[in-house]
């Protein structure tokens, strides 16, 4: 047993085992290697004190770093993935999804929740990243929709933060399809002249950028991200060679005029709050 | 002609009826029997293939070497009158997409689609149907064009992906498919699309927001290639078979599924087999779509369309 936490790079502890975590606990950045208390880590929003390494979090800690006190009201959270296809590849879909509830307490890639945000009155759909990789299948898109819906008859701004490796294979279509259900959702909160602000964090790739992860009235980052259509291990296939430093992380996605801004994680609660007050005022 | 391995057993027909004809030509003997016998063969052996075909066999026919492609489709369809358009105005022209004014029996149209290459020279210029973002960024400035003058839109959709290079990444091909989607969904005109080949994820749907989408009957839509779903899920090549009967990526299946609106019979023995009658039932297809869609109020058609692809999906209530 090692006397501090283990984390890989990449794959963040489940978001049961974070709560839970008793003081005295140590994180490693997988970065820089330096090792601080987890109370602290957290209090920092989970950012490296020395390196300023984004942790991959869940759902639960961007409500927690977001909203007031860490109070909101979590909307369909019951939801859960149905098997329309039947699917089996070398283990069947609805064993898959099985493994995954228990494993991270979550039932699907999506929460949706609202409360305030320095007072302000905010919609969050935030995908975990632990739930198969993030993967967008109808319950993430029905989850959208119906956020979406409950902004336009609320009048309230909405946000979605992504974090997903792209459309749920095990679904096929339907997850292809999400697509374009959340994208026509859009037009209508845009009809209704509510904000939508886009949050792109670590990693968000393929259907997700390609529909509302890149449509937001602003497009936010967290400094680092990998974000992209097609994944950079198929880009180096596509073209045969070794790709360029820093290709696809959020700082080039920015530079080639797809993002409005990237903002640290310990100062995204003061510019979501300064935003929202501007769009109100 | 080419044929596909499981086509097979009529190419071996084909050469039995070119034996017999020589056969009659040199020996004065009388092989009209024979003939007629081999074609009566072939018909029934192709009937017989194409009745039975498995999921990946659909795959295969959907990228048949002498399958029509799009421009194929427009030039039969609009009579000679389609003038293609170039350009994203940004950026540069796109060859894996192509669009243009067209008229279908005297109704203007804007005609949209990825193009494929019909020799090894076409296939590298069209960049094998893979567009990049200027592309789809043409063919929305195609379609708010067709909109400003309130002409509908027809899409021909065939592709195995949006294309995933370097400059792709850097000029926003997430947000360029991402922006079609937005703007497709609300255009104010018409829109008919057509899966003619391959159906390929994002790179087809990024054309495919339509009012009516139609699915040609030895064709293929869906999430990912059956090649490459094997090779994630499976960790190999060799399982395309079996991702493509998973995925269920057939005509029928998305149609089951309420993720396409209706199915576009082919010719026995596919689009190939007879180009023109292709033409014909599709021409046909659209012209009845068109009639239907015209008459409803635009404020109606766009809400319609918004709800069909809100309604799509299956999940379990909590
Ligand atoms: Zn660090």
């Amino acid at each position: 047993m090692s006397w501090f936490k283990r984390v890989r790079r990449g794959v963040t502890t489940s978001t049961k085992e974070k709560k839970e975590t008793p003081e005295g606990l140590w994180y490693k950045c997988p970065s820089c290697k330096t090792i601080i208390p987890v109370m602290d880590h957290a209090a920092n929003k989970y950012v490296c004190t020395s390196c300023g390494y984004h942790e991959r979090i869940g759902s639960k800690e961007y409500f927690e770093v977001i909203f007031d006190d860490n109070a909101y009201t979590e909307i369909n959270e019951g939801m859960h993935a149905s098997d329309p296809l039947n699917f089996k590849d070398t283990k069947k879909y609805t064993d898959r999804l099985e493994d995954s509830i228990a494993k991270t307490g979550l039932n699907d890639a999506i929460a949706t929740a609202h409360g305030l945000v320095d007072g302000e009155p905010l919609m969050i759909a935030c995908m975990d990243f632990s739930f198969i990789g993030g993967s967008m299948g109808s319950v993430v898109g029905e989850k959208i929709a119906r956020a979406i819906d409950f902004c336009i008859a609320n009048n309230m701004p909405f946000m979605i933060i992504s974090k997903s490796g792209g459309a749920r294979m095990m679904e096929a279509a339907f997850s292809l399809m999400q697509m374009a259900k959340t994208s026509a959702k859009l037009t209508l909160l845009s009809k209704a002249k509510l904000p939508y602000l886009s949050l792109l964090t670590d990693p968000t790739t393929g259907g997700v950028t390609a529909s509302y992860a890149m449509l937001g009235d602003m497009n936010i980052a967290e400094p680092g991200s990998l974000i992209g259509f097609a994944g950079p291990r198929v880009v180096k296939e596509t073209i045969g060679k070794d790709l360029p430093k820093g290709f696809q992380t959020a700082e080039f996605v920015l530079e080639h005029g797809f993002l409005d801004k990237i903002v640290k994680r310990t100062e995204l609660k003061a510019h979501l709050a300064q935003l929202l007050k501007l769009f109100k005022n | 002609m080419n044929y596909l391995d499981f086509e097979k057993p009529i190419a071996e027909l084909y050469e039995q009826l070119e034996a017999a004809k020589k056969l009659g030509e040199k020996s004065k003997v009388d092989v009209t029997k024979t003939l007629a016998d081999i074609e009566k063969k072939i018909e029934a052996t192709r009937a017989n293939i194409y009745d039975n075909l498995t999921p990946w066999q659909r795959v295969q026919v959907s990228r048949h070497p002498d399958r029509p492609y799009t421009l194929a489709y427009i030039d039969a369809i609009s009579d000679g009158t389609f003038m293609e358009l170039h350009g994203d105005r940004t950026v540069g022209d796109d060859k894996a997409m192509i669009g243009g004014w067209g008229s279908i029996d005297g109704r203007t149209v804007m005609f949209i689609g990825q193009q494929k290459g019909i020799n090894t020279k076409m296939r590298q210029y069209r960049n094998f149907g893979m567009p990049n973002p200027e592309g789809y960024r043409k063919a929305l400035r195609l379609m708010k064009m067709a909109e400003k003058f309130n002409k509908p839109v027809v899409t021909f959709i065939d592709t195995p992906g949006a294309y995933p290079g370097l400059e792709a990444e850097e000029r926003g091909q997430g947000e360029a498919i991402a922006r079609n989607l937005f703007e497709m969904v609300q255009l104010k005109v018409p829109v008919i699309c057509i899966i003619i080949g391959e159906g390929a994820s994002g790179g087809a749907l990024g054309i495919a927001m339509g009012d009516k989408v139609m699915m040609l009957e030895n064709t293929w839509y869906s999430v990912i290639s059956p090649e490459s779903c094997s090779s994630i899920l499976w960790r190999s090549w060799d399982f395309k078979e079996q991702a493509a009967t998973a995925l269920k990526l057939t005509p029928e299946d998305m149609f089951k599924n309420k993720l396409i609106d209706g199915i576009i019979p082919e010719p026995l023995g596919g689009a190939h087999n007879n180009q023109e009658e292709m033409f014909k039932t599709v021409k046909s297809e659209i012209k009845k779509q068109l009639t239907k869609l015209s008459a409803q109020d635009p404020e109606k058609r766009i809400e319609k369309r918004i709800d069909k692809f809100c309604s799509m999906g299956v999940v379990v209530e909590g």
